[in-house]
């Protein structure tokens, strides 16, 4: 158990590209913190600074309060689950579990018995002398978090660890990492380019774009204050819409000229509303309807119930207090 | 795959023909008539040519010199094999960690491979030549007498050195693909297992490059004793007192240079007989330790 510390944290590749820059989070002990941003927004490059398997350009990490920067991956007591799950595949189940703790020279009782009380929990018991190709892709990601829970680590550090799953699969083994972290309190850094799975799992996100971080909050405080106009396009589903405040009538004088985020769930139909969309395609998700059209020349998405009454053209109203403005150079959020 | 379905019978084995006739006329034509050569004996001038049965095979038993070729194959054939793999597997592992320059350095790596077994010989027994050759120089330096032509041992030695050093381009490229496909990830799991370089290499990178050992394995030994004819025969010629006489070679001096065609095919039949047998335990017990 121990908090980890980012101190301005950068990484330059030979050749002098920049991954990442100027990252600071403080993260505290048993949080579960996701970060999310699109790919090649350098979330795993960090992620893998932070496990000793990239060197650290610039700034400090810290796990506990010990300066990790020169400290070997092995050294620093983390446990990392990959997305390719990096079973060893001629190892069997047991043997990948205890593979880490032979290392470190654990007495041979205490290895049983951490397998075996790693092995109850994640309920893999039956396949521990399976070899990995012998599993289905959510028994091997099972295994995967055996490996890292049998450690009993400071710390766990997956990366995007459900990827390589199918939908179905990736909702329930969300939740099975989410009751473990809950149940274990380990402290946790999760990176997905998913922004649900980003939403469901973590005390807080972490947003970044190329490189920078866009945003730091609760799940809930990031979807209802985006700090700016590329986390309000990136978190939440189906996106919010940013368009040109000309487009919408009757706005305060400080809205002006300016970008103004709505999201689809707070536009609702009514015949005397303030805008008038064009509808020009329809989705429907069966509990809601994804309406798409245009007003004004700006796109536009309104999610409605899906006995909504639909006609070519929509008049639209927002809820009160539901818009969000953004500067229009910057794009970051105005208050 | 895609399969065809032929409705004409003779168009298949048309079209196989000239692969079946050169495997016929090359490979299993002479192989039979060693095999058909080896129960028969001809005297000096070729008129006389009498079957004998076994008889060539039992003067082969009896034969020290044969006994000692043996030996000395088994011995060749162990020190090449393990002095290429290791050597090659030691330069893959170390391209494995180069991120500039790999290429160039594989591409010079190869080269060896497209010298001919012959000049790969004369290049050796050059450098390693008692009067003239730098190696013996700089061995004198250190108070080593380098002599290849008088020492059973050096004579050896040189033989392994020339053999081995032909083979490495090619386990090399063999080894540098299959430590490409085993991924990183694996490797930096391990890292974070606890486990050092050393052991990483020992525990995971070994085991999963087992399928590509044991095909160089195979591929190594029936080089060792097959085609290191021509670096045996630029460099010792067998000698010096039968020390350097691998099986092989032996079978060209007895039946092209002493005219003993009989003894010779003999021989070759158990040369052939060796080959197969090594290959078929390969294949039956060291495979199933392969970790596929």
């Amino acid at each position: 158990m121990a908090s980890i510390t980012l101190d301005k944290v950068g990484k330059i590749y030979a050749g002098g590209t920049r991954a990442v820059g100027d990252v600071s989070i403080d993260i505290a002990d048993g949080e579960f913190i996701v970060l999310v941003g699109p790919s090649g927004c350098g979330k795993s490059t960090l992620l893998r600074m932070v496990a000793g398997l990239e060197a650290i350009s610039e700034g400090t990490v810290r796990i506990g309060n010990r300066v990790v920067n020169d400290i070997e991956p092995a050294d620093r007591d983390i446990a990392m689950v990959f997305q390719n799950y990096a079973l060893y595949p001629h190892m069997s189940v047991r043997q990948n579990l205890a593979y880490g703790l032979k290392n470190r020279r654990t007495p041979r009782a205490e290895i049983e018995r951490r397998v075996a009380q790693a092995a109850a929990i994640l309920q893999i018991g039956p396949f521990l002398d399976r070899k990995p190709r012998a599993l289905s892709g959510g028994q091997r990601q099972r295994v995967a978090m055996g490996r890292a829970i049998v450690r009993e680590p400071a710390a766990f550090l997956f990366d995007e660890p459900l990827s390589n799953l199918d939908a179905k699969l990736r909702v329930t083994m969300r939740l099975e990492i989410k009751e473990l972290q809950r149940r274990l309190r380990t402290t946790s850094i999760y990176v997905t380019h998913d922004q649900l799975e980003a939403m469901t799992l973590a005390d807080r996100l972490v947003v970044l774009n190329a490189g920078r971080i866009e945003q730091i909050g609760t799940p809930l405080e990031v979807y209802r204050k985006p700090a700016s106009t590329f986390v309000a396009g990136f978190i939440g589903s189906p996106a919010m819409n940013l368009i040109s405040s000309r487009a919408v009538p009757h706005l305060p004088a400080a809205a002006q000229a300016g970008t103004i985020g709505i999201r689809p769930e707070d536009l609702s139909v009514a015949p005397d509303g303030p805008l008038e969309m064009e509808v020009l395609a329809v989705e429907e998700l069966g509990a809601q309807r994804l309406v798409h059209g245009q007003t004004g020349g700006e796109r536009l998405t309104v999610a409605m119930p899906s006995d909504a009454p639909l006609s070519d053209t929509l008049r639209l109203t927002y809820r009160p207090g539901s818009l969000h403005l953004f500067h229009p150079e910057t794009g970051r959020r105005i208050d | 795959m895609k399969r065809t379905l032929f409705r004409n019978q003779w168009l298949p084995w048309l079209l196989l023909a000239p692969q079946l006739a050169i495997t016929f006329v090359f490979f299993l034509w002479p192989a039979a008539q060693a095999v058909r050569q080896s129960f028969l004996r001809q005297d000096a001038f070729g008129i006389n040519t009498s079957f004998v049965g076994l008889a060539n095979f039992r003067a082969l038993w009896n034969s020290p010199e044969y006994l000692n070729s043996l030996q000395v194959t088994a011995v060749f054939a162990v020190l090449v094999t393990v002095l290429s793999m290791g050597l090659s597997l030691l330069l893959a592992v170390a391209l494995d960690r180069m991120i500039r320059s790999a290429s160039l350095y594989t591409t010079l790596l190869v080269w060896p491979y497209a010298v001919a077994p012959a000049v790969a010989g004369i290049l050796w027994w050059f450098i390693f030549n008692p009067t003239i050759g730098i190696m013996p120089y700089v061995l004198e330096g250190i108070g080593y007498d380098w002599n290849h032509i008088s020492s059973k041992s050096d004579a050896l030695i040189l033989v392994v050195i020339a053999s081995a050093w032909k083979q490495i381009s090619y386990n090399f490229l063999f080894f540098v693909a299959g430590l490409q496909s085993i991924p990183a990830s694996l490797r930096e799991a391990a890292a974070i297992d606890g486990a050092g370089p050393v052991r990483r290499f020992f525990d995971i990178t070994l085991p999963l490059l087992s399928p590509t050992t044991f095909f160089l394995l195979v591929v190594n030994i029936v080089y060792a004793m097959f085609d290191t004819f021509a670096v045996i025969d630029a460099t010792t010629e067998g000698g010096p007192a039968q020390a350097t006489n691998i099986l092989v070679y032996k079978v060209y001096f007895d039946g092209f240079v002493g005219q003993n065609l009989g003894s010779s095919a003999a021989q070759s039949v158990i040369l052939m007989g060796i080959v197969i047998a090594l290959t078929a335990i390969q294949f039956r017990y060291v495979e199933k330790k392969v970790a596929y």
